[in-house]
């Protein structure tokens, strides 16, 4: 019986040894030694350019099998259920008033018709609520996640679907956290040795070079393509970089291109760890989590780091919580108070090849990384703005929104006044007078006017 | 992940709402598609508090009333025909052309349909007649505290006069239908949903 069973044995361990080796020399050939030295093959564009074709292709078989069944494929519009008129309060009563009857009154029982119609349209689409949840595709990317027309799926594309789940689960997820693992791993104890070194340009050398290059792995391990605009503009020492948040992902792919000093709260396990052994190569802005709450702490260690020119430009995301990408949220005036030069960067995702966005109300970090390691990949586009200083005569808010308004427009994405924090909390009463107020105005203001009349 | 929903709703629901209300079919799986991404607690229905997280209604003076009209008297909970019932209410009038049918009742997007859902909004308690407290509390919903008592009371007083026709010192049905007759209230109560 043994005899048998030997030669077979020992076969799979020569199978197993050399599949091992070629594994491990595929992934430093082609994978980290590229990352050492930044340099790319350019595998991961053609792989998008196969992919974009396949998607295409599986969109149309829906189509044609919703057409032979004689339904309809439910397609996202981008340009929304309904049509709105964006017209003020005023001009709205003002225009209805003037329709009705010939003498003004103060108060028409027709202004009610102003408030209930805009009540009912934002029941039907709002322009918050929907920047909370993952961007809607027109084309069908063999991801079920963002499947809506399940039963418009043939035969085919379900072979074609079950290939895909098999390559992804199978190959590219296990090759993925081989490789974060790695990028992870080498962060760590890189920045651990080279914070033995004495303080000096030797240090800050190797320790950027350190960084980039535990990001570039890592960035790899996303299947991460990244197209960066403008480089010439990139953060300098001594100021702070804004972007737009969509994922923690943002920072690796910041990272991956320049040196920043991170901020954040300082976290247990494995976090902690990192943050820990990164702030000994580096100077990185870590807070306890009671200091958070005190904002004169925070901007006077922030202006500090600023003041200091050997130090990186500190990286902040103002938004303070994680948006869909379609839409830039309220940035919080805190990073815009502190006077220095800000440079901003704005970050779009292409979401037909994975969605970026993490709905943290809906799934924790593991489930997220999860899901954007068993993606396709995750494209995006980066561009660095011309540095923004704060005028004489404006505010620290009036500055935030204007370079809120820069990263937007180059990141084609919509500008919204509303705070991301709308995500957990209720909106604030002060909103809801002001609309009572500009009301009343409309009422007074026009009984004034009649009074001067007769 | 909430659009996932449209596969929920089946054809014969569809047809069902389509003849009701007389949104098209492309429509209705939106509008599930919204219904569902608004129903955070997932089990087919909405409550109040679904209503109230969309930060534009809640800054809306009479978020609560629009809230209110969708509720059936006496509860909590409305499901997706009854959302779509409501909703019904602003479709344009211009779109009944199409689909005229003789035999059936008067579509719920009819001008005397609209004039009723703004009626409601006054009439808190559901008694068919607008009442001196019930106009004022509405008039306090709309200004906040930007107006006296006083001044609002004289408006609302103003307002009924002018209104009131059989004495009674409240505004019925038909009367609030004669005080607005020459609004256009088609245009100013329907919303343009896009096909």
């Amino acid at each position: 019986m043994d005899s048998y069973l030997f030669p077979f044995d020992n076969l799979l361990c020569m199978l197993l040894g050399i599949s091992f080796t070629v594994w491990i020399t595929l992934l430093l050939v082609f994978i980290i030694v590229p990352a050492i030295f930044g340099l790319s093959f350019g595998i991961r564009r053609l792989y998008m350019k196969t992919l974009l074709k396949i998607f295409e292709w599986a969109t149309l078989r829906m189509e044609r099998g919703a057409r032979e069944k004689n339904q309809h494929l439910y397609k996202p519009y981008s340009n929304g259920i309904i049509a709105k008129e964006p017209a003020s309060l005023e001009q709205e009563i003002q225009e209805m008033r003037r329709s009705g009857q010939g003498g003004e009154p103060e108060f028409d029982m027709s202004d009610i018709f102003y408030f209930c119609r805009r009540g009912v349209e934002s029941i039907v689409d709002d322009e918050v609520t929907k920047r909370f949840t993952a961007e809607e595709l027109e084309s069908w990317n063999l991801l079920t996640r963002s499947n809506y027309n399940f039963n418009h799926v043939s035969a085919r594309l379900t072979v074609l679907w079950g290939l895909g789940v098999l390559i992804r689960y199978g190959l590219l997820l296990p090759l993925r956290v081989t490789l974060a693992f790695t990028g992870v791993g080498l962060l760590v104890v890189l920045t651990s040795i080279i914070g033995l070194l004495p303080n000096g340009r030797m240090k800050n050398l190797l320790s950027q070079k350190a960084h980039l290059m535990c990001y570039r792995i890592c960035v790899r391990a996303l299947t991460a393509i990244i197209t960066y605009h403008d480089s010439e503009n990139k953060p300098k020492n001594g100021g702070i970089c804004v972007a737009n948040h969509t994922s923690p992902i943002d920072v690796i792919i910041l990272a991956s291109d320049g040196c920043y000093a991170m901020v954040g709260q300082v976290h247990g396990g494995l976090m902690g760890v990192i943050q820990r052994s990164m702030v000994k190569a580096c100077p990185h802005i870590w807070f306890e989590r009671s200091e958070v709450k005190d904002r004169h702490l925070v901007a006077k260690r922030l202006s500090d780091h600023v003041a200091d020119q050997t130090k990186l430009p500190i990286l902040i995301f103002p938004e303070g919580t994680c948006i869909n990408n379609t839409s830039v949220m309220m940035f919080k005036k805190g990073s815009f108070e502190i006077g220095c030069t800000v440079y901003p960067v704005a970050i779009k995702y292409d979401p037909r090849f994975g969605d970026a966005f993490w709905n943290s109300s809906k799934f924790g970090m593991v489930n997220y990384l999860l899901h954007m390691m068993s993606s396709w990949a995750i494209v995006c586009s980066v561009w660095y703005l011309p540095p923004m200083r704060r005028e004489e005569d404006e505010d620290a808010v009036q500055f935030a929104n204007r370079v809120k308004a820069a990263i937007a427009r180059k990141g084609g994405l919509v500008d919204l006044l509303w705070d991301g924090g709308l995500k957990r909390e209720k909106v604030k009463d002060v909103f809801k007078e002001e609309q009572q107020r500009l009301y009343s105005k409309v009422l007074v203001g026009g009984g004034s006017e009649d009074r001067s009349r007769s | 992940m909430g659009s996932r929903a449209s596969s929920l709703l089946r054809e014969e629901d569809i047809e069902e709402i389509k003849k009701e209300t007389g949104f098209s079919h492309s429509q209705i799986t939106r509008l599930y598609s919204r219904f569902h991404s608004l129903d955070k607690g997932e089990n087919g229905a909405l409550s109040r508090e679904d209503f109230q997280r969309i930060p534009e209604l809640a800054i809306n003076p009479l978020g609560d009333r629009i809230i209110n009209a969708f509720f059936p008297e006496g509860e909590d909970q409305v499901n997706f025909r009854g959302f779509m019932r409501t909703l019904a209410h602003f479709r344009p009038v211009e779109d009944n052309e199409k689909n005229k049918d003789p035999n059936a009742g008067e579509p719920l997007n009819s001008r005397t349909n609209k004039l009723l859902f703004a009626f409601r909004l006054y009439d808190l308690d559901r008694d068919d007649k607008i009442s001196r407290d019930e106009l004022l509390q509405v008039l306090r919903m709309m200004v906040g505290v930007n107006i006296s008592d006083e001044q609002l009371g004289s408006i609302a007083d103003r307002t009924i006069q002018e209104a009131d026709t059989n004495g009674d010192m409240c505004i019925s049905f038909s009367e609030f239908i004669k005080v607005l007759e020459k609004v256009d209230v088609e245009q100013k109560m329907s919303i343009r949903f896009l096909h």
